[in-house]
């Protein structure tokens, strides 16, 4: 669903610096269509990063992140070849799963 | 003497007992899924009930970095950090946005404690990056961040 995930991630002093750009609409729940209908909140809702298939990060987000979110972090002990896996869900369910290796 | 009678209705008392018990043991694990008590709360206060957690205390082990003026207010990118020992899980506040808490990151050890994001915010307010230790220590900082252009397309 949607465009698959930008994933950038770069080894860096032993550590990877990832860089990962979803592509989401981050609906909050406020905005009123041309209507004058509430457009329903659409947002992902957590998000897990794995190095190698072991989780190190997870995260929940509301709808005040933006939309097309963004995401940085840096895991450690990450080394050129291994494998980045980034999943997320959003409140209706859906979900995407991407995977990136560490350049 | 215990009769067979008397077994089967001690056993049923145990069980509604256990039965009540088990929702509300439940409910606490449904925590590590999403916490919508924690996104809908609408002030700090509320954040800080809805996560168990104590009042919060400003501390230099925690930064939060963004820019002073946000060029578009649904599009601010903001970064959170702690210094602190053992920190668990790292939070981002936009106090006057319709919902405080904007994200929560789980720390484990394998990740430094430093993330960013881009996060939207409705007009000019305090963020405030939250740190939360292992021993639940309640660390942050804040920062005001101006918004020209409101981020929620109203």
């Amino acid at each position: 669903m949607a465009d698959p995930m930008r994933i950038r991630a770069q080894a860096q002093n032993g550590n990877a610096v990832v860089r990962v750009l979803m592509s989401h609409e981050m609906e909050t729940g406020q905005r009123k269509d041309a209507a004058g209908k509430t457009i329903p909140a659409w947002h992902i809702t957590e998000v897990t990063a794995q190095l190698n298939g072991k989780t190190v990060l997870t995260a929940q987000w509301g709808p005040a992140i933006s939309k097309n979110p963004f995401l940085q972090f840096t895991v450690k002990g990450a080394k050129a070849g291994d494998k980045i896996t980034i999943s997320w869900v959003d409140n209706r369910g859906d979900k995407r799963t991407d995977e990136a290796t560490v350049a | 003497m215990q009769t067979r009678r008397d077994l089967i209705k001690h056993s049923a008392v145990v069980a509604g007992l256990l039965a009540a018990a088990l929702p509300l043991g439940a409910q606490a694990q449904a925590a590590g899924g999403f916490n919508r008590a924690a996104f809908d709360a609408k002030t700090m206060d509320e954040l800080l009930k809805a996560l168990g957690l104590g009042k919060p205390v400003e501390s230099r082990e925690v930064t939060l970095t963004g820019p002073d003026i946000a060029e578009n207010g649904a599009v601010v990118p903001l970064a959170v950090a702690s210094s602190a020992a053992g920190v668990k899980r790292l939070l981002l506040l936009v106090e006057k946005n319709p919902n405080i808490l904007a994200g929560l990151f789980e720390v484990s050890d394998a990740v430094e404690p430093n993330m960013s994001t881009r996060v939207k915010m409705g007009q000019t307010s305090n963020v405030y990056a939250v740190a939360i230790t292992a021993d639940n220590k309640v660390l942050f900082a804040q920062k005001e961040v101006k918004v020209t252009l409101g981020g929620c397309g109203g």
